[in-house]
């Protein structure tokens, strides 16, 4: 059913263009047109932030902010494992999933940790990407507040998550 | 902002590959980032054409407009500072409708169409304008109908439930959003 998703989406707009009897294959190829100066725009900003959130999440220099902050999760009952994905979720989509998946293989993919994790990797995009390609492409040197609500919802998902997940499963 | 966190990154990651000694593995990740990138743009420049060309045909025939119409009544609470009927609504239902249907690759040539039509009403280009932040916080904080990466991964290590995450996901995402946008309101109205 969802395989159909696309094919229904993509035709009803094509047949949509020849009832309304427009030009559709020129409209197509000037609009395709823009995909080579939108691609060539959003590759500097991309290699730069890739460079840099390669170099920090490979480092493992993550480790001794985990090691401050292990003690303080202990008195707050929360369950520490989830820490490293919380903190590497807004930088690297990719990174997170490798970390949900070393997750799956120490604990068992059924367990609470496991779907909690799923649940933190699920329900946010990658901040940092999301800026880079957006901002970056058009070239937006100023980017004011927007890294910080950012985070503070990446955060606040992060906590509803730990609240929430013991509930809804 | 944005270069204050690149240099941070660098910093403390290759400070700590070098305390280590880790040198051939600081060399691999700065020379490998290109290639990444690269390939990343080549994984997503035909899809953005397509994309792109497809969104043409919708605009021209007038569906752009109409689709735009079914979300304008709330986006215009959302992005009050968008005049309304403007064309830019007509993008940000797209992505918002792409992202729904877990259409990715479709989102981002829509979203950043939608960024360009709002940055075409900002007063300083180089600025990123209210609407503009508001609409990138929908996009991070996104809501997910079905996270299908993660169920497919949960799928593959043989998961007895793997479909438990998507209501968890949906409502978490949801509620995330909401105080996304109150946050944004907040910081806007400061």
């Amino acid at each position: 059913m969802s395989s159909l998703l696309i094919p229904i989406f993509v035709l009803s707009i094509i047949f949509y263009g020849y009832y309304k009897k427009i030009d559709v294959y020129s409209s197509f190829v000037d609009g395709a047109k823009e995909g080579i100066v939108m691609t060539k725009n959003m590759f500097p900003p991309l290699l730069a932030m890739i460079f840099a959130v390669n170099i920090f999440s490979k480092s493992g220099v993550i480790n001794y902010l985990l090691f401050f902050l292990k003690p303080l999760f202990e008195v707050l009952n929360i369950p520490f494992e989830i820490l490293p994905i919380a903190i590497l979720r807004p930088l690297s989509g990719s990174f997170g999933l490798g970390l949900l998946n070393d997750i799956y293989l120490k604990y068992g993919v059924d367990s609470f940790i496991s779907v909690l994790s799923s649940v933190v990797q699920g329900s946010t995009d990658t901040t940092i990407y999301i800026i880079t390609l957006y901002f970056g492409t058009l070239g937006i040197k100023k980017i004011r507040y927007a890294l910080w609500v950012g985070l503070i919802a990446d955060f606040i998902m992060v906590l509803l998550s730990i609240l929430l997940v013991p509930l809804l499963t | 902002m944005i270069n204050k966190l690149w240099g941070i990154l660098i910093l403390f990651g290759s400070v700590h590959l070098i305390c280590l000694g880790k040198y051939e593995l600081l060399n691999e990740q700065i020379l490998k980032s290109g290639k990444t990138a690269f390939e990343m743009c080549i994984q997503l420049f035909p899809l953005i054409s397509l994309w792109l060309g497809i969104m043409s045909i919708a605009k021209k025939s007038g569906l752009l407009k109409r689709i735009s119409k079914i979300l304008e009544p709330i986006l215009v609470y959302i992005f009050p500072d968008i005049p309304k009927g403007h064309e830019a609504f007509g993008y940000i239902s797209s992505n918002l409708i792409a992202n729904m249907f877990g259409l990715g690759n479709a989102a981002t040539p829509f979203g950043i169409k939608a960024m360009e039509s709002m940055n075409s009403i900002n007063k300083n280009k180089k600025v990123a304008s209210r609407s503009m932040i508001t609409f990138l916080l929908m996009n991070t904080a996104g809501v997910t109908l079905v996270p299908t990466t993660i169920i497919s991964l949960r799928l593959m290590h043989g998961s007895n439930n793997p479909s438990i995450v998507i209501l968890p996901c949906l409502v978490i995402s949801f509620l995330s959003l909401v105080c996304a946008l109150i946050i944004d309101r907040l910081f806007a109205l400061r």
